[in-house]
């Protein structure tokens, strides 16, 4: 006599099911392997290696003579004391709340009065023209200054790129706008997205860089990665970060720091010694590292950069147009 | 034995003696002497020794003018003794504070501290609130109190100015993200508010 079976013949798993289970844990046994692999090569294992970068990649550039002879802000007070909202308020939020940010994968859309609305992906963008090391000087609104050596392409190759029509005057520059990624945002403390805007000399001046990394490598996530403006004769908040899309446009931008207080932030922002915003002196500046006892230090005419930049404001009323 | 029942009266008794809250009042600023000798003041120190100096006074301003609505919700007294003792802190740091200010800022450059005050309101507010300061912390002793007599009460009246003052300051100062200086404002509208509901009902008292 045959046993009568307890397992009901519902309850057999078919073979056709059986088999590709089967097939699932081969598939899923050699994914672990594969990520393994990866993850040795990855910026995680990197950075449990070595403490004392964050984890980054290294970038090749060609080095160029901007600023050449500076004094460079360290690389710990470079990446330690940003002004990046999106991560927090204070400044020594974003270093902490960057931390799980993805800047990859990341594309970039160009629109408005352009040939034809396109995006290109950031690494075909790094090979539009040879990445350069340039070391630019950047002062804050707020008073302090650091120098930095970024790396990065001018933004006039991204424009040629874009081929904007005879309608583009100005260019506005777009963030990231992701409350998932980026928990400042939950805060109403600005518009968001942060947007920033150029005029298009301004944006095709050779000193106007697109940013994608600083001392050698990729952009760390709290100072803007991957891809951010640095225009250096401008305050600092020019330099919109973790850009997802510029906008050719007839007329002028209104930015986030416009939009919330007028009075306070211009258009233009040029680094001006003789217009006071009316929270900081502008005439003089911290230079950040210097330490305790160290004296401020003059602040310069566009930032030192008169020379490359003066002549597009020449007739213009800077105190009016601050 | 210790009955649990009588630790919050421990905890109200200890608080309440000088050598405990001077000890802890000392912390911040042993914390930046701390912070100062391990190079950990932020990229940018002088700000950091500012904003917390800044921090702690205004802290203190808030502690010290507790004092009184919590004797008047409470009909506690104890902590009435540490009056001039946290005053005397909230002049120290804003002392420090100022300090930060003229001599790791400015280095004493009497003509760049001149522009920066007149052109920025934000400097002045906080310059009168501390010129205010200077004869409540040099009245702060028996002598004075006798020789002054009912003016003394009529002078440190003058806190509550210098309070108001003091928050304006801060406020004036932060950019965008106000959290700070709001609640500043909302404690510091609180204790005012109880000790006006007070005197109200004191006055309705007399009145009948």
């Amino acid at each position: 006599m045959q046993p009568k079976s307890d397992i009901a013949p519902s309850d057999i798993t078919p073979r056709g099911v059986f088999e590709s289970r089967r097939d699932f844990i081969k598939k899923a046994g050699l994914g672990l392997v594969v990520s393994a692999a990866t993850m040795l090569n990855s910026p995680i294992m990197a950075a449990t290696q070595s403490n004392t970068r964050l984890p980054s990649r290294k970038l090749k550039s060609i080095s160029t003579a901007y600023g050449r002879g500076e004094k460079l802000t360290s690389y710990e007070d470079v990446t330690s004391y940003n002004n990046f909202y999106e991560f927090g308020s204070d400044k020594s939020e974003p270093a902490v709340n960057a931390k799980l940010f993805k800047p990859q994968p990341w594309t970039i859309t160009v629109e408005g009065e352009v040939r034809k609305n396109k995006s290109i992906a950031i690494e075909d963008l790094l090979r539009l023209a040879p990445l350069e090391e340039r070391i630019y000087r950047m002062r804050c609104v707020e008073g302090w200054s650091m120098v930095i050596p970024w790396i990065g392409l001018p933004l006039y190759e991204l424009i040629k790129w874009a081929e904007p029509n005879s309608n583009a005057k100005y260019l506005e520059f777009v963030s990231l706008h992701d409350k998932q990624q980026m928990p400042g945002q939950n805060l109403p403390l600005l518009d968001w997205p942060y947007t920033e805007g150029l005029r298009m000399d301004e944006a095709m001046n050779p000193l106007t860089l697109l940013a994608v990394g600083l001392y050698g490598e990729v952009l760390p996530n709290q100072n803007g990665a991957p891809l951010r403006l640095v225009v250096p004769w401008k305050y600092g908040f020019k330099g919109a970060k973790s850009i997802v899309s510029i906008r050719f446009t007839e007329k002028q931008p209104v930015s986030s720091w416009m939009k919330v207080a007028p009075r306070e932030y211009g258009f233009f922002a040029n680094v001006n010694p003789n217009v006071d915003h009316p929270r900081w002196s502008q005439s003089t500046e911290r230079r950040i590292g210097t330490g305790l006892f160290a004296s401020r230090i003059k602040t310069q005419m566009f930032n030192g950069y008169a020379e490359q930049v003066a002549h597009m404001y020449t007739g213009l009323d800077l105190s009016k147009y601050f | 034995m210790l009955s649990l029942y009588r630790i919050p009266a421990i905890i109200y008794t200890q608080l309440s003696n000088k050598a405990v809250i001077f000890t802890l009042a000392l912390m911040p600023f042993l914390r930046l002497v701390y912070l100062a000798m391990h190079n950990q003041l932020t990229a940018h120190p002088i700000e950091y020794i500012e904003h917390s100096t800044g921090f702690w006074s205004l802290a203190f301003l808030m502690l010290t003018l507790s004092l009184t609505p919590m004797r008047l919700l409470f009909k506690t007294t104890r902590q009435m003794r540490l009056r001039r003792m946290l005053g005397m802190f909230v002049f120290f740091y804003a002392t420090l504070h100022v300090l930060a200010y003229v001599w790791l800022d400015y280095a004493f450059s009497y003509d760049e501290i001149i522009k920066d005050v007149i052109k920025h309101p934000r400097i002045w507010v906080g310059l009168i609130a501390f010129t205010l300061l200077l004869p409540l912390a040099a009245t702060s002793n028996h002598v004075s109190i006798k020789r002054l007599g009912a003016n003394w009460l009529k002078l440190h009246k003058v806190v509550y100015l210098i309070a108001i003052l003091a928050v304006i300051h801060f406020w004036m100062l932060v950019k965008r993200d106000i959290t700070e200086p709001i609640s500043f404002a909302i404690v510091l509208f609180l204790l005012l508010a109880i000790r006006l509901f007070f005197k109200f009902i004191a006055m309705r008292r007399k009145q009948r």
